[in-house]
């Protein structure tokens, strides 16, 4: 009875929220919304998931009527000229997904006076040009550093000797590299877990120099008596799983590992038990981004900031969730 | 031909020879003493065990020799650039060349259905060779039939080569099955010595038995000292230029295969990045001139292996990454200034007491001749 009463109100509200949908689009003269993105370029695989997932929900998405996509090729005069053209071809919002913080002033400035909202997608611009968009739709990276600081309170919470932690970071005094330390050790602090950080480095995000360091610290720190390995991506935590294995000790027994992304190879060593945990950097933001498109255009109030919606996986849910992974 | 080539250079005595080999030595000795105080800082941060090998699996390890055999594609890099650079040249491809070589590989051998068939990886490795010998060839011939200048001439494959690696890899990281043979030439190991270690002494044997055995080095230093005089004394120096920039090419899509054997994925983005400028510091440190004219294989092997013991240095001696580059700054600067002779002298003049102590950098030089 409950639970049809609950279905009942749930089914109410979608047709609710429909209709208002509905009745905005009619407001514009019909058939959806233009939407301008200018994206960064495809320099990861990452950003290739990112751009397929915008793609997709806009095709999907019955709300947008078209999306003009322009690959900035990793340029930031590619992307002005994108936004240029996107203003003379009044579209109804555009987004960018800035390569560079800086710069953005005088472009976003004519976009204003063409009264186009922009929405920023996954990087932000500098501080000054604040007015100058409506909101950012982005990974909270602090956040996610959390999440992984979360789980390790729970795991260890029993380990009478003390926690004994490597961490591998991202690229020195990056944003994510940073975030993802601070909301780690914020959580492991606040929650007063009895550890010790052995050693922490930079494996700059990639598999070679995550491989190499953890060499390292497997010769100067022995594997015997650390409990965990944080790396700040995937590719440095696969990396870290070879070096570990060539050492002669078993990944995700000997040594628990976290990492931060979730890109298919890495839940596929997480299936292989090669890994203990994995915090999301979520790609597969186009629906989240094509309803932030649609409120921000109907002149919604949105938060400067909307965090992407990511997910966490233990062990048990590797499995079940290789296949979704689109990057 | 060597006489001719070098104005009678090979009519040199044993006793000059000497001579040379001891000034050799001296140059070296610079680059060895930063190398031995980097070992003992370690020695006496992590204890013997720094540099004592253990056999692992079949496999030499321990971490003086995990060094060495990460520092194999640094060195194959290191050792064509400084048959660049004796022809006054430089290569700043490499990084993207390497990444190249990288992905060819994996992306074939990803791409086909039976990874472990030992023939599809031998093809796999000598279609990236080939590839990356062609590349060098062509900066080669930029430079020496075109003229153009090779900073510029190489700087357009640094450039672009990426992006011909990401072509090539459809923007993803090819990943290969651990199980396939080519994963040996980054993991395996031959007569438990590791499989990159050996690869990069057989280069450096080859080449310095080519280089100072046959007349090919002082060619090269001929070439790098004065183009147009050589090509007068009769030497061909277009070919030669194209010959050294083909080898360093050659050796960096060599670096790429171990790099990618060694990770099982070639990462076109981030594959051997920035590597050219650690070879260029690793050439340099080894006491060969950017002006050209000479070149020491040895001293560039000397570098590899100072650069290589730095970055584990700063990890054992506990520095937080934010000081690596500053920490390699410091210690290239000491190198630099330690191989500077007007510095020692001005350092050490105060202490010695005759004026033979030191002798003017120009006479100091050991012009090294190929024998005959």
């Amino acid at each position: 009875m409950l639970k049809k009463t609950l279905a009942g109100i749930g089914a109410g509200a979608l047709l609710f929220g429909l209709s208002a949908c509905g009745g905005g689009d009619d407001g514009d003269g019909g058939d959806g919304l233009i939407v301008g993105f200018a994206q960064v370029g495809a320099e990861s695989a990452w950003r290739t998931a990112n751009t397929d997932s915008v793609k997709a929900a806009a095709e999907a998405d019955d709300r947008i009527a078209e999306l003009k996509f322009v690959d900035g090729q990793q340029e930031q005069d590619r992307q002005i000229e994108a936004v240029r053209n996107f203003i003379t071809q009044q579209v109804d919002v555009i987004v960018l997904a800035p390569v560079v913080e800086t710069g953005w002033t005088d472009v976003l400035q004519e976009a204003e006076d063409a009264g186009i909202p922009v929405v920023l997608a996954d990087r932000g611009v500098e501080a000054a040009d604040e007015d100058l968009y409506v909101t950012r739709l982005g990974s909270d990276f602090t956040e996610e550093g959390r999440k992984a600081g979360q789980w390790t309170v729970e795991t260890f919470a029993d380990d009478a000797d003390g926690t004994r932690i490597l961490e591998l970071q991202g690229t020195t005094g990056s944003a994510p590299a940073n975030d993802r330390k601070t909301g780690f050790f914020e959580v492991l602090d606040a929650e007063g877990l009895d550890y010790e950080l052995v050693d922490s480095q930079s494996g700059d995000f990639t598999a070679e120099n995550g491989k190499s360091v953890m060499e390292t610290f497997v010769t100067t720190h022995g594997l015997d008596g650390i409990d965990l390995l944080y790396a700040h991506n995937d590719e440095m935590g696969l990396g870290a799983i070879q070096a570990i294995e060539e050492a002669g000790f078993e990944p995700g027994v000997d040594i628990q590992i976290i990492i931060v992304d979730g890109s298919a190879a890495g839940f596929q060593a997480g299936v292989d038990g090669k890994l203990n945990y994995i915090v999301e950097c979520n790609p597969a933001f186009g629906a989240q981004l094509m309803d932030v498109v649609v409120q921000v255009e109907a002149g919604e109030s949105v938060e400067k900031f909307t965090p992407v919606e990511e997910g966490v996986f233990t062990a048990d849910q590797f499995e079940a969730e290789l296949p979704n992974r689109q990057f | 031909m060597s006489s001719n080539g070098n104005g009678g250079r090979a009519a040199l005595t044993a006793g000059l020879a000497r001579v040379r080999r001891s000034a050799y030595l001296k140059r070296l000795m610079w680059p060895l003493l930063v190398l031995a105080a980097l070992i003992v800082v370690n020695i006496a941060v992590t204890g013997f065990d720094f540099i004592l090998p253990s056999v692992n699996d079949g496999r030499l390890g321990g971490a003086f020799v995990n060094i060495l055999r990460r520092s194999a594609p640094l060195l194959l890099i290191a050792l064509g650039m400084t048959l660049v650079i004796a022809t006054k040249g430089i290569d700043l491809s490499v990084g993207a060349v390497y990444a190249i070589g990288a992905a060819l590989a994996c992306q074939m051998i990803m791409e086909s259905g039976n990874q472990s068939s030992l023939g599809l990886v031998l093809t796999a490795v000598a279609l990236a060779l080939a590839v990356t010998a062609l590349i060098g060839a062509w900066n080669g011939v930029m430079v020496a039939r075109f003229g153009i200048q090779p900073i510029v001439a190489t700087l357009i494959f640094m450039i672009a080569g990426r992006g011909i690696a990401q072509l090539i890899t459809g923007g993803q990281i090819p990943t290969v099955d651990g199980s396939s043979p080519y994963t040996r030439l980054g993991r395996g190991a031959i007569l438990t010595v590791p499989v990159p270690i050996v690869i990069a002494v057989a280069v450096l044997v080859l080449l310095a038995l080519l280089t100072r055995r046959t007349a090919l080095g002082m060619l090269l230093e001929s070439v790098g000292g004065n183009p147009e005089a050589s090509r007068l004394a009769g030497i061909r120096s277009k070919g030669i230029t194209v010959l050294a920039y083909l080898v360093c090419g050659l050796c960096a899509g060599l670096a790429g295969l171990i790099g990618s054997a060694n990770l099982a994925s070639a990462d076109a983005n981030n594959g051997g990045l920035w590597i050219e400028l650690d070879a260029i510091l690793a050439v340099v440190i080894g006491g060969t001139s950017l002006l050209g004219g000479r070149f020491f294989l040895l001293g560039t092997t000397v570098g590899v292996a100072i650069i290589g013991t730095l970055d584990d240095t700063i990890i054992n001696v506990g520095l937080s990454s934010q000081w690596q580059f500053t920490a390699k700054a410091l210690v290239v600067f000491a190198v630099a200034l330690l191989q500077s002779a007007r510095f020692r002298a001005w350092i050490l003049g105060p202490f010695t007491r005759g004026p033979s102590a030191e002798a003017p950098p120009e006479t100091d030089e050991p012009k090294e001749v190929a024998a005959p």
